[in-house]
C-alpha cells in the first residue's frame, strides 16, 4: 500500500502553522508534539501507520471553520477523525496533514419526540445517541458492531450499516440533516427537522463520501420508537446452499425478519471453543431474529420455523426467553473476538448478491486451500454483506501481503458475481486501488468531478477512495 | 420528440443535441417549463433483473411503473416507496414510468415508514450532459463503494443526467391493511394524534389529515393477526381524540391510493403547491398561507399538499419555519432557492455533470 510522499514545503512550514492554529484554538487543543501526535498514527486498520504533521480538537463548529481556513490558505492536506475505528484506514494520516478529530464535539442539541429526531454534535458515540433517547424507549437504528466507540461522524462519512439494516436502512436512510464546514472555512447547513432536504440530495452525497466534501460537525438523525420485543431462532445447516435457499424461502414468504446473520463452520467452531454459545457442529448456521408484541413474534417465528423445517435443519432452537436470546446471540457477537483469539486477521466487507452465495463460499475456500490462509465467514445475509476473515501471522515476514493479496482476490471475486468491494466499511486506503476493478475510469471520474465542486484543491483526506494514478493530478493542483 | 430504443442511442443523441433537451419519461409528471426538444426515456423498457429472494429488482428507465408493479405482485412483493401517480392531479396522461419516478424522487405515504424513493434506489446508469454513459451503485443492497451518485440523481429532475436504468431494493407484499379513521379534529390536534401515532412501537406506515372530510387517517399493514393488534392498541393510544372508525382490505387500499395521488385536489383550479417542514410546524405554517387556500396534510403532518388563488406565493410566509417549497403548478418558481453557498454547490454539481447546460434548462442548479 502506498501513501503519496509527504510535501516537503509543508513540513518546512510546521512551526508556522501551529503558531497559527494556536491563535484560533486553545493551547492544548493542538498537539503538536512527535510523541503525542502518534496517538492519531491509525485507526482500526493498524498495519498502516504514519503520525501526523499534527493534530487539533476543536471545540465548535465555529473553531472546525476556522482550521479549515488556515489550512486552505496553507495548502495543507487535512485527515477528518471521528473515534478512530475505521477498519478501512479512513482516517489514517499522511507526515504532511493536519488531523481534525471532532472527539471533542459530544453534545446532544437537541431531542424531540413530538417529530421523532435527535440533533447531536457528530463527535458523540453512536451508543451514546440511543443512550441519550432511550429513556423514553426511542433508538438510533444504525447499529455498527463498533458502535459503543464509533462516532457519528465517521458513521456519516462512511455510510455504516449494522445487524438490522435490513429493516431500518443505513445512515443515510436516517440523517435528515448537517451542519458542515466546507474546506475554505464555509459553513453550510443542509436539510434539517424535515423530511427530502430542498434542491440536489446533497445529504446524500456527503454520507458515505469518506470525510472528503467537508467537515460534519452537527447532526439530524431520525430516531424510532423501540419494538414491544425482539427474539430470534437459531438453525443449524449441513450445507451452505441450503442454508442459503432458506434465507430465500423467508425473505420470499413476506416475513422481514430485523437481522439475519450466517456464520460457516470454521467461525462456528472457532466461537464454540471460546465462548461456548451451545451451537451445533454443522456447515452452516443462521441467526434470525423478528420483532414485534408477544403475539407477533410467535406468529412470524412459527412461519419461519415452517420454512425452516422444510430444509431439514440439523439444528432449530427458538429462543424463548431473554437468557436464550443472549445466547443465541452470544456467538455472533464474539466471533471477532474468536477469530483473533486463534490469529491475526484481515476482515473484509464485500457485498454479493445473495443468489450467489453457495458459489462465493466455495470460491473462497478454494483461495484459502490456493494461498493456504484459513478463513472464516460472518455474513448479514439478508441484504449479501459478507464478512470473510483471512487469519494469517502479522510477526510472519510475507504472512500480511499474503493476506491482502488474497483479500483482493476475494473482493474481486464480489465483484465478479454482480456485487461490490464494501457493503458498509468504506473503501479508504484499504479498497483504494480495487476501485478500478469495479469501475471504469468514466465512472470513477464522475464521481471525482463531485469532489471537484466540494473541495476543488483536494485538501480534505486527498489520499482516499480513488487510486493514487486517478487522483495524481488533482490533488497536485 | 427523441426517442431513443437503446442506451448508446440515448448516449448518441445526448452527443449529438445542439440545444437544450427536455427530458421525459411517460410525460405525467411536467414539473417546471423546461424548453428544448423531447428526449423520452420511453423507448427503454424492460425489467433486466429480478430476484424475489435478494429483494431486488433491476430495470430500463422507461418501464412503465405499472410493469414493475405488476411483476413484484407476481411474488407477492411491491415497491417499498408507494410512487405518486400525478396524472388524475395534474391532469396529464401517458404512462407513468420508473425513471420518471426516480428523477422526481415521487415517495407515497409510506414515506414515512419505507423511506422515499431514493431509499430504495440501489443502482443507477445515466447519460451525462456530453453523452457519457455513467454507473453507480449496482445490484446489491448494501454498497458504500466510492460515492453515492445513486441518491443524487434521484430527484435531480433530469438536470444532472438522462436516466437509462434504475435498481431498487423491494420488500415483501403486505397481507393485510387497514385504517384507523378519527373524526372530528382540527390541525392541531389531528398533528398531535399523528404524532402520537407514529411515536408508539406500532409500525404506522401512513398518517395524513383531510381537513374537508376532518378525518385523520392512520394506516397499519403487515399480518392479519398483527394488524387486528396493533389497530386495538391504536384505538387504546389515542382514546379521547375523537369518535373512531376502522376501514379494512378494500376500502382502506383506495383511501391511500387516493390520499397517495392527492386526488382530491384533482381539477381543482388554482397553483398547486408541495411544502415540506418539521410537522409539529405544521398548524402554525398554516395560519400563514392564504386564507382562501385548500390543503391536506400527509406524512404525519411533515407534508402539506396546497391549493391557493394563482399568483399567491406561499414562500414568504414560510419565512420562520425551516422547511422548503415547491410550486408543481403556477407561475412561481417552481423549486426553494438556496442559501448562496448551497448554490453554488449545486450549480457546480450542474456545471460538472452537463457543462452544455442542455438538460431541463431552468431546472435545479
Amino acid at each position: 500500500m502506498e501513501m503519496p510522499a509527504p510535501d516537503a514545503r509543508i513540513m518546512a512550514k510546521k512551526a508556522k502553522l501551529v503558531s497559527r492554529l494556536q491563535q484560533v484554538l486553545p493551547k492544548d487543543a493542538v498537539i503538536h508534539d512527535e510523541f503525542e501526535t502518534r496517538a492519531y498514527e491509525c485507526d482500526a486498520l493498524t498495519a498502516y501507520k504514519c503520525p501526523p504533521l499534527c493534530a487539533v480538537l476543536p471545540s465548535s463548529t465555529e473553531e472546525v471553520a476556522a482550521v479549515l481556513k488556515i489550512c486552505h490558505e496553507e495548502g495543507v492536506p487535512v485527515v477528518p477523525r471521528g473515534s478512530g475505528t475505521s477498519l478501512a484506514g479512513g482516517a489514517l494520516p499522511t507526515a504532511d496533514c493536519v488531523i481534525l478529530g471532532v472527539a471533542k464535539l459530544s453534545a446532544v442539541l437537541e431531542t424531540n419526540y413530538d417529530d421523532r429526531y435527535i440533533r447531536v454534535q457528530t463527535g458523540r458515540t453512536n451508543l451514546s445517541v440511543t443512550g441519550a433517547v432511550e429513556e423514553n424507549d426511542f433508538f438510533y437504528a444504525p447499529d455498527p458492531s463498533s458502535q459503543l466507540a464509533c462516532a457519528i461522524a465517521g458513521n456519516i462519512a462512511m455510510n455504516s450499516g449494522g445487524a438490522h439494516c435490513l429493516k431500518y436502512g443505513v445512515t443515510t436512510n436516517n440523517l435528515l440533516g448537517v451542519t458542515m464546514v466546507q474546506m475554505d472555512g464555509t459553513i453550510v447547513e443542509i436539510g434539517g427537522a424535515y423530511l427530502d432536504a430542498a434542491g440536489y440530495d446533497l445529504l446524500g452525497i456527503i454520507c458515505g463520501s469518506e470525510g472528503q466534501m467537508g467537515v460534519v460537525t452537527e447532526a439530524t438523525l431520525r430516531i424510532l420508537r423501540k419494538p414491544e420485543g425482539a427474539r430470534p431462532v437459531l438453525m443449524g445447516f449441513d450445507d451452505n446452499e441450503v442454508a442459503g435457499a432458506c434465507v430465500a424461502d423467508i425473505i420470499k414468504a413476506g416475513v422481514l425478519p430485523v437481522a439475519i446473520e450466517f456464520m460457516d463452520r470454521p467461525v462456528i467452531r472457532a466461537t464454540e471453543a471460546f465462548a461456548g454459545a451451545g451451537y451445533p457442529d454443522c456447515e452452516a448456521l443462521l441467526i434470525v431474529e423478528v420483532e414485534g408484541s408477544p403475539q407477533e413474534i410467535d406468529d412470524q417465528l412459527a412461519k419461519i420455523m415452517d420454512i425452516a423445517r422444510k430444509h431439514n435443519p440439523v439444528e432449530l432452537r427458538e429462543s424463548t426467553s431473554a437468557e436464550e436470546s443472549a445466547k443465541i446471540w452470544l456467538g455472533r457477537k464474539s466471533a471477532f473476538g474468536a477469530m483473533g483469539q486463534i490469529n491475526d486477521y484481515m476482515c473484509l466487507d464485500g457485498t454479493i448478491p445473495v443468489s450467489e452465495l453457495p458459489y462465493v463460499l466455495k470460491r473462497i475456500g478454494e483461495l484459502s486451500k490456493q494461498y493456504g490462509l484459513d478463513v472464516g465467514n460472518v455474513f448479514h445475509a439478508g441484504d449479501g454483506n459478507m464478512h470473510p476473515l483471512i487469519l494469517f501471522n502479522a510477526n510472519k515476514e510475507g504472512d500480511l501481503e499474503l493476506c491482502e493479496a488474497m483479500g483482493a482476490d476475494i473482493l474481486r471475486l464480489c465483484v465478479e458475481v454482480g456485487g461490490c468491494l464494501t457493503g458498509e466499511h468504506g473503501v479508504g486506503i484499504e479498497k483504494r486501488d480495487l476501485m478500478f476493478d469495479q469501475f471504469a475510469p468514466e465512472d470513477l471520474e464522475a464521481q471525482m468531478k463531485v469532489k471537484d465542486v466540494f473541495d476543488p484543491k483536494w485538501l480534505l483526506n486527498p489520499a482516499k477512495v480513488f487510486p493514487l494514478s486517478a487522483t495524481e493530478t488533482r490533488r497536485a493542483g | 420528440m427523441m426517442t431513443p430504443d437503446s442506451e448508446a442511442a440515448l448516449a448518441e443523441a445526448v452527443a449529438g443535441a445542439t440545444g437544450p433537451l427536455r427530458i421525459q419519461g411517460g410525460g405525467t409528471r411536467p414539473i417546471g417549463q423546461a424548453k428544448g426538444e423531447v428526449l423520452s426515456t420511453a423507448g427503454l423498457t424492460g425489467i433486466e433483473l429480478y430476484e424475489p429472494g435478494a429483494l431486488t429488482l433491476v430495470a430500463k428507465a422507461g418501464t412503465p411503473v405499472a410493469e414493475i408493479e405488476a411483476a413484484l405482485a407476481q411474488e407477492n412483493q411491491r415497491l417499498p416507496f408507494e410512487p405518486m401517480d400525478h396524472r388524475a392531479l395534474l391532469g396529464t396522461t401517458g404512462e407513468p414510468t420508473i425513471g420518471g419516478g426516480v428523477a422526481t424522487n415521487a415517495s407515497g405515504p409510506r414515506r414515512i415508514q419505507a423511506g422515499a424513493c431514493r431509499d430504495s434506489l440501489i443502482g443507477v446508469r445515466y447519460v451525462d450532459g456530453q453523452g457519457t454513459v455513467i454507473k453507480n451503485g449496482g445490484r446489491v443492497m448494501k454498497n458504500v463503494t466510492g460515492y453515492d451518485l445513486v441518491k443524487l440523481m434521484a430527484g435531480s429532475h433530469g438536470t444532472l443526467g438522462v436516466l437509462s436504468e434504475v435498481g431498487f431494493k423491494v420488500l415483501p407484499g403486505i397481507e393485510a391493511t387497514a385504517t384507523l379513521v378519527v373524526h372530528g379534529l382540527d390541525a392541531a390536534r389531528a398533528v398531535a394524534a399523528m404524532s402520537k401515532a407514529l411515536g408508539s412501537p406500532y409500525e404506522i406506515s401512513g398518517a395524513a389529515y383531510l381537513p374537508e372530510a376532518t378525518k385523520t387517517v392512520l394506516r397499519l399493514e403487515g399480518f392479519e393477526a398483527s394488524v387486528t393488534y396493533r389497530l386495538k392498541a391504536l384505538r387504546a393510544l389515542l382514546d379521547g381524540f375523537g369518535d373512531m372508525e376502522e376501514l379494512h382490505g378494500e376500502a382502506s387500499r383506495d383511501l391511500w391510493a387516493a390520499t397517495r395521488d392527492v386526488t382530491h385536489f384533482a381539477g381543482v383550479a388554482g397553483d398547486l403547491w408541495r411544502i415540506s417542514v418539521k410537522p409539529s410546524d405544521a398548524p402554525e405554517v398554516l395560519k400563514f398561507l392564504p386564507s382562501d387556500m385548500r390543503y391536506s396534510l400527509d406524512w404525519g403532518g411533515g407534508l402539506i399538499w396546497a391549493v391557493v388563488s394563482e399568483g399567491a406565493d406561499l414562500r414568504g410566509g414560510l419565512g420562520k419555519f425551516s422547511g422548503h417549497a415547491t410550486c408543481l403548478r403556477g407561475a412561481a418558481r417552481t423549486f426553494h432557492p438556496e442559501p448562496a453557498a448551497l448554490a453554488a454547490i449545486s450549480q457546480g454539481l450542474r456545471a460538472q455533470f452537463d457543462p452544455r447546460r442542455i438538460f431541463n434548462t431552468g431546472l435545479m442548479g
